[in-house]
């Protein structure tokens, strides 16, 4: 009976995830109102379960990608991979109300660039402290407080260690984790209330995922002003990283 | 029918990312450069045009709305495949350059967010539209 169960469900992977996601965000639609009297928004919490399932996952697999390794789980990853992460995203842009989008331009553009170069240089220094001296691992590990993309992507162009890469990538990834969890609690500090802030948000927080599930979690109009900017965030990343960004910090270590 | 906006989302989503590709290759970098954010450049112009010309009736919008109100669910199963466990191993390395990156970002929105001319705050969250998520406030 079980084993015909686990069968159907496996086999149908995408369907099940469906399903499970449906029941997670139903659960947390009652933690957020039951735990938190609706101040903590159900998809922050939706999120943050989401979190600790892929926590569990990876615990139990010792794999990478968090609960979708688990193979009753496996369509959690076509469903929440970066096909139907972006197709969705482009969707919300059909509520983007234009006038809005083209108000932010220059601004867009300025937060992309402190966004690529204030990561880079506190991920730089960061690993300075801690003794990684030579210009490849700074500017690998810099590269990944960018986004866990621009991290390997930066490490590879010039030659860094595996073991550097995989400190990088780790980099990135406790970044994402940070924002898509912070950015609800820190709306109101940052003014997160308007489509130009979203724009200077998606800028200036960088990696899609963490500013797609942030404003999802704040409020889920501002998603495709923040994604609109954030989506040129790795390709600027991986376009300075190995060229003005590394020859800077070689120029500054010399060699 | 809900097919076409579904596959006018999908157009405007392979044509941009195609672009996407071919802006990173001539800027020669190993990436996707904008693709997601040309693609819903293509999509807002595509929405305007097709309103203009009145063939956007109810039925082709929610072909491409089911998948605008499906967003955080998929993002929640982004979520649910993160490497978390690679982050925590990180140590203290990943842990502060990331915490403080994004504690100087933060800073930089709220200050960026607060000169010039300011955004107008979006109106209280209409419950009507968020019938299609119930629990989310």
């Amino acid at each position: 009976m079980f084993e015909m169960l686990y069968k159907t469900l496996t086999q149908q992977g995408l369907v099940t995830a469906f399903a499970v996601v449906g029941i997670i965000m139903w659960a947390s639609g009652h933690l957020s109102k039951i735990l938190t009297n609706g101040r903590v928004q159900g998809s922050a919490i939706a999120i943050l379960i989401g979190l600790a399932l892929a926590y569990y996952g990876g615990m139990v697999t010792g794999k990478e990608k968090g609960l979708a390794d688990i193979t009753l789980f496996s369509g959690i990853g076509l469903m929440g991979g970066a096909m139907f992460r972006d197709f969705a995203i482009v969707a919300t842009a059909f509520e983007v109300q234009s006038s809005e989008a083209k108000k932010a331009g220059w601004i867009g553009a300025l937060s992309l660039f402190i966004g690529t170069v204030v990561p880079f240089v506190v991920g730089a220094t960061v690993a300075w402290i801690f003794g990684y001296r030579d210009a490849v691992s700074m500017t690998t590990i810099g590269a990944g407080a960018v986004t866990y993309i621009v991290g390997p992507v930066t490490g590879a162009a010039i030659g860094a260690s595996s073991a550097l890469m995989a400190l990088s990538i780790a980099t990135g990834v406790v970044k994402a984790i940070l924002v898509m969890i912070m950015t609800p609690i820190l709306s109101k500090f940052m003014g997160l209330n308007n489509p130009r802030s979203a724009m200077i948000f998606g800028g200036l927080a960088g990696t899609v995922s963490g500013v797609s599930a942030g404003l999802a979690a704040t409020d889920r109009r501002l998603v495709p002003y923040g994604a609109l900017v954030a989506t040129f965030h790795t390709g600027l990343g991986c376009l300075m990283g190995p060229s003005v960004l590394y020859l800077a910090t070689k120029a500054l270590m010399g060699g | 029918m809900v097919i076409f906006g579904t596959s006018l989302l999908a157009i405007c989503f392979v044509v941009g990312m195609y672009l996407g590709d071919l802006l990173g290759v001539a800027l020669g970098v190993k990436a996707n450069v904008g693709g997601v954010g040309l693609a819903m450049i293509l999509l807002i112009f595509a929405k305007m045009w097709l309103e203009s010309k009145k063939l956007m009736p109810k039925a082709t919008e929610a072909g491409v709305g089911y998948w605008g109100a499906m967003y955080i669910p998929i993002v929640v199963a982004m979520a649910a495949q993160q490497n978390v466990v690679v982050a925590l191993k990180g140590g203290w390395v990943a842990l502060i350059a990331a915490v403080v990156a994004f504690a100087l970002c933060a800073c930089c929105i709220a200050l960026l967010s607060r000169t010039g001319k300011r955004g107008e705050p979006l109106p209280p969250l209409d419950p009507a539209i968020l019938a299609d998520a119930p629990g989310i406030r």
